[in-house]
């Protein structure tokens, strides 16, 4: 008898603590993304393994050299990096036309080099600018095919045009060259 | 006095806030369960450099990130000026990758350890010379998949 003379507790500030709580949380919550440019590292070659590029014809190679002054030398000539998407595009489509550039893309390598003082913005840009160019080429290829855009396709349409403009962008073992 | 009694009389009821706990408690569990505190402080400044063409991560828990960059204002006279490694929550040397990729992967469940990634956050003003040096760390380590965190950009 003696719990019915207990007064109810008022819940009515219950609202305010809520909200306080609510706030804190709000305020506290970062809904960001991590996003950025997904590489794969090749493995550690072997003492005893010779590496043989012999096989690669040189003109399926597109070298792109970066200096520690963050200047680009693409096929032994300087470029601008706003050159470089186009480039990089018109050596990959290539199809055997022009005797300097590749035979075609699946036989295509990009091969980067950078210096020891190559800041790391140029690089990523580099990367982004030869990414771009891969990926502009199969849009355009999924375009031609599907109607969509390379990102939106799935499963086989996607490998089928993933196998036709394969994405090798090869680096070279670190080198030292200009200094610290 | 009487006009006040006459509105109150003709008008529509107020409404009930009986139920407003209860949805703000709604929208305060949400909150809670999607917060993920930063389970690291920042010891370098990370500008990351934009991109037009990344990809997002679809799980965060399987990443392990590698900080680079210049020490932050107050770290400056210990540590100096040039870029350095930051691993968890405090300075490391490039040697010391190895091992922190290695307890990453003891603390993976083993279907997801081929799943694994490691997150390069650096700085734009760090230079090549160090972060070859941590691929040749993740090479030796066996870390192959790499993801160099940039901000998206349009271009």
């Amino acid at each position: 008898m003696s719990r019915r003379s207990l007064p109810e507790i008022n819940a009515g500030s219950m609202a305010d603590i809520a909200f306080l709580l609510l706030i804190f949380f709000l305020v506290t919550t970062t809904m960001d993304v991590d996003t950025g440019l997904v590489r794969k590292l090749p493995a550690m070659p072997e003492d005893e393994e010779i590496i043989d590029d012999s096989q690669i014809k040189a003109k399926n190679i597109y070298v792109v050299l970066v200096n520690a002054k963050d200047q680009l030398l693409v096929e032994e000539e300087l470029m601008e990096i706003s050159q470089l998407r186009e480039g990089a595009k018109t050596f990959l489509d290539n199809w055997g036309k022009n005797p300097t550039l590749s035979d075609n893309p699946q036989k295509a390598i990009i091969s980067l080099q950078n210096d020891r003082g190559t800041s790391y913005e140029m690089y990523i840009k580099v990367q982004n600018e030869l990414s771009a160019a891969y990926r502009e080429l199969r849009d355009r290829e999924a375009q031609k095919k599907f109607g969509v855009n390379y990102t939106e396709l799935k499963g086989d349409n996607k490998k089928e045009i993933r196998k036709m403009y394969p994405e090798k962008i090869s680096e070279a073992e670190p080198k030292n060259v200009g200094g610290k | 006095m009487s006009r006040f009694k006459k509105k109150k009389g003709s008008g529509t009821p107020a409404i009930s806030t009986a139920s407003l706990p209860d949805i703000v408690f709604m929208l305060l569990f949400f909150f809670m369960v999607t917060t993920v505190m930063r389970e690291t402080t920042l010891l370098v400044e990370n500008t990351l450099p934009q991109a037009s063409e990344v990809k997002k991560i679809e799980d965060k828990s399987l990443c392990s990130y590698i900080y680079v960059g210049a020490p932050v204002t107050g770290m400056k006279a210990k540590f100096g000026t040039e870029p350095r490694i930051q691993l968890n929550d405090s300075f490391k040397l490039a040697s010391d990758i190895q091992e922190f990729v290695a307890a990453k992967r003891e603390a993976t469940a083993e279907e997801k350890k081929p799943q694994l990634i490691t997150c390069i956050k650096a700085d734009v003003d760090a230079k090549m010379g160090l972060i070859t040096d941590i691929k040749q760390e993740l090479r030796k380590a066996q870390a192959f998949k790499i993801n160099y965190a940039t901000y998206a950009s349009v271009d």
